[in-house]
Formats: structure tokens, sequence, C-alpha cells
């Protein structure tokens, strides 16, 4: 291809990689790195229905003097990073120092915000996403054993967990497994404790927040391997078949290998879902027991002081640790395009 | 093209609708500016702001009630023009509004539009009007008479009686979980220990700075009461917040909770529930916590401000269709028993006895300092590891302590 015509061709998508990527991605890691000004306080009378109390304000005016000669707020480097809400550097120094065993250091570690977050969010990724090729790998395959006139019916009906909206698909899933639900039930019926309570236990929290993972997401992998299932070449299978291979040895020596590159695709778009787990922990009103890194943003913007350049240094930790994550992946696709086999 | 006309058809609705509301309207008629509340949803702030955009004439007035009004209200009002010209707030949150200097002192509005309007519903700071207050709120005991009459108790008054009863409760195989709270982790929770710490008399703040104080006795204590209460509820008590509450109060599982005022109409109307649950709802006063004589709840208010990045045309339009919608012209027997109206001439009913209560018990105002949410949202994600035995009451006191403090860091309130 002549230059100009690639420069003409992938302008249209730079330009919109430029807008809607990198410049969200400078303007958080701008937003991280500075703080507010500081708030003048002054003390001054408040009165309303219930009467008039001494308390601090902020004085408006000087507090807005100090906002208009430095509009981006006061430069603060990586503090925002370093503090406790985030990366706790000295928190985790001292606890280091001071911890009595690796086990100790540990619970010292999870009672630290996002430590604790990171746990969750990691637990959750590396559960939720190999279990989730594996059954949408399962399904794909029997789906494609379901007699032609049964298929369209049953692709539709395997689907619909992902086409439901997470929100509401993870609320009903809440209510079902209450304590009175039916899901709750019968579970207290199974276990033979009458006093079980999936909302209440961390640990069954934690197992329905990956079960509802893997409920909403293995349709999207059933999917994507059913429309590779569609292109194995049939000679091979055959031939193997006259080779005496039986079913199972079928889908590990021809199946499987004809699929894998699809299994790295569906790793990476997983793995970057998962690492955002973010609606089943509303729904679930799951706070108490599990928090994830985009929990931690939407808190910081939800509240009754915005915390902007908290929210922004969670982002960029975020997309750090999604870089990461994907680092491997990235790793193997590109060596598999540049070693032409 | 089909968008379009229904958009059309949408905007002649409205405008024949605005017409209609006005033609029902009483005595107030705003014809120029522009009116567009944002503000929480729930019965009292509609019948506000039904009433206020009724005063419009042939002007652009709309509002926007939402749960999640506190995420928008902010970012609707920074903008020059405002696309909010009200927010309607509670003391909590009108001070997000000041922080960020998007409303407008009213002093100016009331000298010339509202000379009507009683000082006690003036909330002034550093002795400027800030908003107008039209109703007050504040949680208080809710208890089933009926229940308490089986096992020979009278109401309680502290929480100690709380759970002397409920233990009784539980004890006559009444009722498994008879104790009742919105304790959802987060702003529920947290709203929680503000209660019960004020209760035992403790202090959020060093006087006069942004230094938290709360692992002290009084916070462990308010602690330790939380804990002991949550021995009787339901076992899923840290998802419940005030509605999953009062579903159970509904369905009859619950006796005694504390419960906000707005919300005892709806437990006391016969909808929802059985006969039995419904009738002997009954809405009481504040409870104590220890020692201490001060009652374990706040005091709130909600009230109107005007943006101050708007129009003096807008602001005056504004300020007077809702200075109309909050005087005893909305009164009436509907409106009545929504809230415990602020206005002249309103008649307590039986649902607002609890706020009335809390309010002659002396209980203190929520706190309206300008770093209060921040300890808010500290508390709310640090308490649950306590209550679910994790760890102890002071350490849960030093995380919520070091979170806050990182926090109010970074917003410039302490260096």
């Amino acid at each position: 291809m002549k230059h100009s015509t690639f420069f003409w061709f992938v302008l249209p998508s730079a330009i919109l990689m430029l807008a809607f990527i990198a410049l969200p991605i400078v303007s958080i890691v701008t937003q991280s790195l500075y703080t507010s000004h500081e708030q003048v306080l002054v003390t001054v009378e408040n009165c309303g229905p219930f009467g008039c109390t001494e308390v601090t304000s902020v004085d408006q005016d000087a507090t807005q003097a100090l906002k208009a000669a430095e509009p981006l707020g006061k430069w603060a480097g990586l503090d925002v990073y370093k503090d406790r809400n985030h990366l706790a550097v000295a928190e985790v120094a001292s606890a280091w120092v001071n911890a009595d065993g690796l086990p100790d250091f540990g619970r010292t570690l999870m009672n630290l915000p996002f430590y604790a977050a990171l746990a969750f969010t990691l637990t959750y990724t590396f559960i939720v996403t190999p279990l989730t090729i594996v059954l949408g790998f399962f399904i794909a395959v029997a789906v494609n054993a379901v007699a032609k006139a049964l298929k369209g019916p049953t692709i539709f009906l395997t689907l619909l967990p992902f086409i439901v909206t997470p929100l509401v698909g993870s609320l009903i899933i809440f209510w079902m497994v209450d304590a009175r639900g039916i899901l709750g039930t019968g579970l207290q019926w199974l276990a033979d404790d009458p006093t079980l309570s999936v909302k209440a236990s961390t640990p069954l929290m934690w197992i329905m927040l990956m079960f509802y993972g893997i409920w909403h997401s293995a349709p999207f992998a059933f999917v994507v391997f059913y429309a590779g299932l569609q292109t194995v070449n049939t000679d091979s299978l055959e031939a193997a078949m006259i080779d005496g291979a039986n079913r199972w040895e079928r889908i590990r020596y021809v199946v499987i290998p004809h699929l894998f590159p699809l299994v790295t695709f569906v790793a990476l778009i997983q793995l970057m879902d998962n690492f955002r787990v973010f609606e089943p922990i509303v729904s679930f009103s799951a706070y108490a027991h599990a928090n994830s890194l985009s929990i931690a943003i939407f808190n910081d913007l939800g509240g009754e002081t915005r915390l902007l350049s908290s929210a922004a240094a969670t982002s960029v930790l975020t997309i750090i640790g999604v870089a990461i994550l994907l680092s491997p992946v990235l790793v193997r696709t590109y060596r598999d395009f540049s070693n032409p086999r | 093209m089909k968008l379009f006309k229904y958009a059309a058809l949408g905007t002649a609705t409205a405008v024949l609708m605005g017409t209609s509301a006005m033609a029902a309207g009483h005595g107030c008629n705003v014809t120029e500016g522009r009116i567009n509340i944002v503000g929480n949803e729930f019965p009292a702030i509609q019948s506000v702001a039904a009433a206020a955009i009724g005063c419009a004439s042939g002007i652009e007035a709309e509002s926007n009630l939402t749960a999640d009004h506190q995420k928008i209200n902010v970012a609707g009002m920074t903008g020059n023009p405002a696309e909010y010209t009200s927010a309607i707030v509670a003391n909590s949150s009108i001070v997000a509004l000041i922080n960020e200097d998007v409303v407008r002192p009213l002093d100016d509005l009331i000298a010339a539009y509202g000379q009507d309007i009683p000082t006690r519903q003036l909330i002034t700071i550093d002795g400027k009007v800030m908003a107008v207050a039209f109703m007050a709120n504040a949680q208080h005991l809710v208890y089933r008479s009926d229940v308490l009459e089986q096992i020979g108790m009278d109401v309680p008054t502290s929480y100690e009686d709380v759970l002397a009863a409920a233990e009784k409760i539980r004890a006559e195989g009444i009722m498994e979980n008879p104790v009742g709270g919105a304790y959802a982790a987060g702003w529920n929770l947290a709203e929680e220990f503000v209660n019960m710490y004020l209760g035992t008399g403790g202090a959020f703040f060093e006087p006069g700075t942004a230094n938290v104080s709360i692992n002290n006795e009084q916070g462990v204590e308010a602690l330790e009461m939380m804990k002991a209460l949550t021995a009787y509820m339901n076992p899923d008590y840290l998802t419940h917040d005030s509605n999953a509450t009062s579903a159970e109060w509904e369905a009859g599982n619950v006796a005694l909770m504390n419960m906000w005022g707005s919300r005892t109409g709806v437990l006391m109307d016969d909808e929802g529930s059985e006969e039995v649950v419904y009738s002997n709802t009954v809405a009481g006063g504040p409870l104590t916590v220890g020692d201490s004589s001060v009652a374990a709840s706040t005091l709130w208010w909600d009230g109107w401000t005007v943006a101050k990045n708007i129009s003096d045309e807008e602001a005056a339009a504004t300020f007077q269709a809702l200075a109309h919608a909050t005087s005893p012209a909305l009164l009436n027997d509907e409106t009545m028993s929504q809230a415990v109206w602020l206005m002249d001439g309103f008649d307590a009913q039986p649902v607002n006895e609890g706020v009335l209560a809390t309010v002659a018990a002396g209980a203190n105002p929520y706190p309206m300092l300008p770093f209060m949410g921040l300890l808010h949202t500290a508390l709310g994600d640090n308490i649950a590891d306590f209550l679910q035995g994790n760890e102890s009451a002071e350490q849960a006191l030093m995380d919520i302590e070091a979170a806050y403090t990182a926090s109010a860091t970074e917003q410039g309130f302490l260096q």
C-alpha cells in the first residue's frame, strides 16, 4: 500500500482513538497528579429550623481566589497514589516491619481499601475467566450436536443470560438467593442449616458473585466458539474418524487446536471485562463483603463530596492493572503475527 | 421524522398541562424567566415541585426528581448558564453546593418577594440566607403495639430497652429477628453510626478544625450497641437499606426499628401489609443510648436553593415559584400528612409524631460541615468489618479516621 493511501485510510480511526482513548487517559493522569486547593476554613454562625450553632465553613472568597490562581489545583505529584486510600505506601511499609509473620502482614494488607479491592478483583478475574471459557466451549460443542430443527431455539435460550441487562439479571438472582427466596431456601435445605444466608457470609457472597459472572458471560464465549466450530474442516474430522479417534479425541486433537486463536480472543476480552467487575457488586449490595477497583471509583465520584483526584488515581491504577494482565496475551499475539509459520 | 413528531407532540402536551396547572394555580403567576428544579424523589418533594411548576405561565418550567439527584445537582449547576435553576437539598447535601459555590445568597430576593417567609424556615450561614427549608425529618422508633402488649413491656425509650424487648420477643417465639434497621453497608450504615455516636454525647471533630476524633470511648460504645442490635436483626442486615427494612416491616417480620419519619406514612397505610401489621404500627420517640440523655438521632431539613449561574430574571422566577410552593397555600388534605411541614398552618398527623418528638427531645441536627460527607463515606466503608467480627471496634475506628484523613487531605481540608 502506498504511504499516502495508508495515511488517509487510518486517519479517521487514528483521530477517534486520539480523541476517545488517548486524551481521556492524559486527562486522568493529569487530574491524579493534582489535588484540591487548601480550603480556607472559617467559623461562622449557622441558623435553621433547629436553632443556631457555630460551625466550620469554607471561606468562599478566599478559596475562589486560590482556585482562580491555579485552576488545575495544587500540584501533588504522586501523593494521591501513595496515600492510604490507594497504594498506602507508608502503611504497607510499616506493616512489613511490624507484622508478626506473613499471615499478619496479609491481614493488615487486606484492611487497606485498595488491596482489599485488588484481592477481590484479581480472584474474580482469575476464577471467572477460565471457567467462562471452559463452560462456553462445552456449551458450544453441545449445541453444535443438537438436531438442526432445535438449534435456533437452543441458541436463543443459551444467549439469554448475556442479553439480560447485567444490573437486572443480578438483581433477580439477588432476590432468588435471599434467605426467603427460592434458591436461598433450597440452599438452606441442602445444607440442612436454617440460618444459612448467602448475603451474610463473605465466602458465599464471593462464590455468588463469581457464579453470576460465569453465568452472565459464558454465552459470549459460547457464541464465539460456536462460530468457530462452523469453520472446523470436516475433512480433518472424517480423517480422524477413519483413524479410529473417538468423540473426545476428535475434540482434543482437531477442534481445540483449530479454536485456539479464538481462546486468546475470548481470554483478552474477558480479562478486561472481569477486571472491571462492577454491576454484580452493586445489585448484590455486596459492599460489605467485596469491593473492586471500579466500585472504588464509583464511590469516589458518587459521594456528597466528589473526590476527583482519588477517582483519577484509581483509574490510572486500573489501566496499569489491565495492561499487566493483558501483557502475556498481547505478547503471544504479537509473536504469532511477527513469526509467520 | 417520526421521532420529531413525537417530540413536537410531547412539547404540546407539556404546554397544555402547564396551562391547565396555571388555571388551577392559586395566587402565583410567574411570566418571565425559567424554572428547572432538581431534587430527591418522595411524595412531599413531588408536591412542592408540582406546585412550583404550576406557577409558571407561558415560560419554560420543569423538574427532574430522582433518588440520584446528588450525583447530578452540582454538575447541573456548575455551567453558566446553569441547567438547573434550583436544587432541593437537605442539610447534608447543601454543603456540596456551597463548597462548589453554585448557589446564591437569597437575601435580595427575600427582600423583594419573600417577606412572608417565617425566619425559622431560613437557613442562614454567616448571616446570608442560603436556602429555604420547608420540611423536617428524623429517624425515630417505630414499634408494633400489639407485640409489645403481648410481651407485657412498655414502649422502649432507650436502645437498652430495645435489646431487652427484642430478647423477650425472641424468647417467647413471636419473631426470630424482631429488630429492624437500615444497616446496608454504605450511606445507611454510616447514618446509623452518626445517630448512635451523637446519642452517646460524642463529637466528630475537634472544635474549629477538620481533625476527626471518633476513636474514643463514645465511638466504641456506639459501635458495641450497633453490634448488639444486629444480633436481633435479619442476618442479611448489611444489605438492607431503608426500602428493604420497610419491606421487612410490612411483611410482619419486625417489631422494633429506628426509621425515617418520612417513611412512616407508607408503613401505616393499608397498602402492602396485613391489617394486624399496619393498624398496630406506631411512631414513637427517639431512643437514647447508655447514660447520656441526648437523643440518638439527627434532625434533617429539606429545603430549596437558587442557582448562582443564572440570570436575575430566572432567579426571580425560581424564587417566586418555590416560595409560593412552600407557603401555607401548599397545605391541603392530601399534602398535610406527607411530611412535617415547617410552614404556618401545618396540622400534625399521627404519622408525624415521631419526628416532632425527636425535635422536642432536642436531638442534634445532622452536622452541616464541609467535610462531614467525607467522614460519612469513610464510616460507611469501614463499619461492616467490625459488625461481621473481622476486627475490633478500636481497629474499625482507626481505619475510619485514617480513611477520612486521607480523603480530607486530598480535598484540602487538612494539610
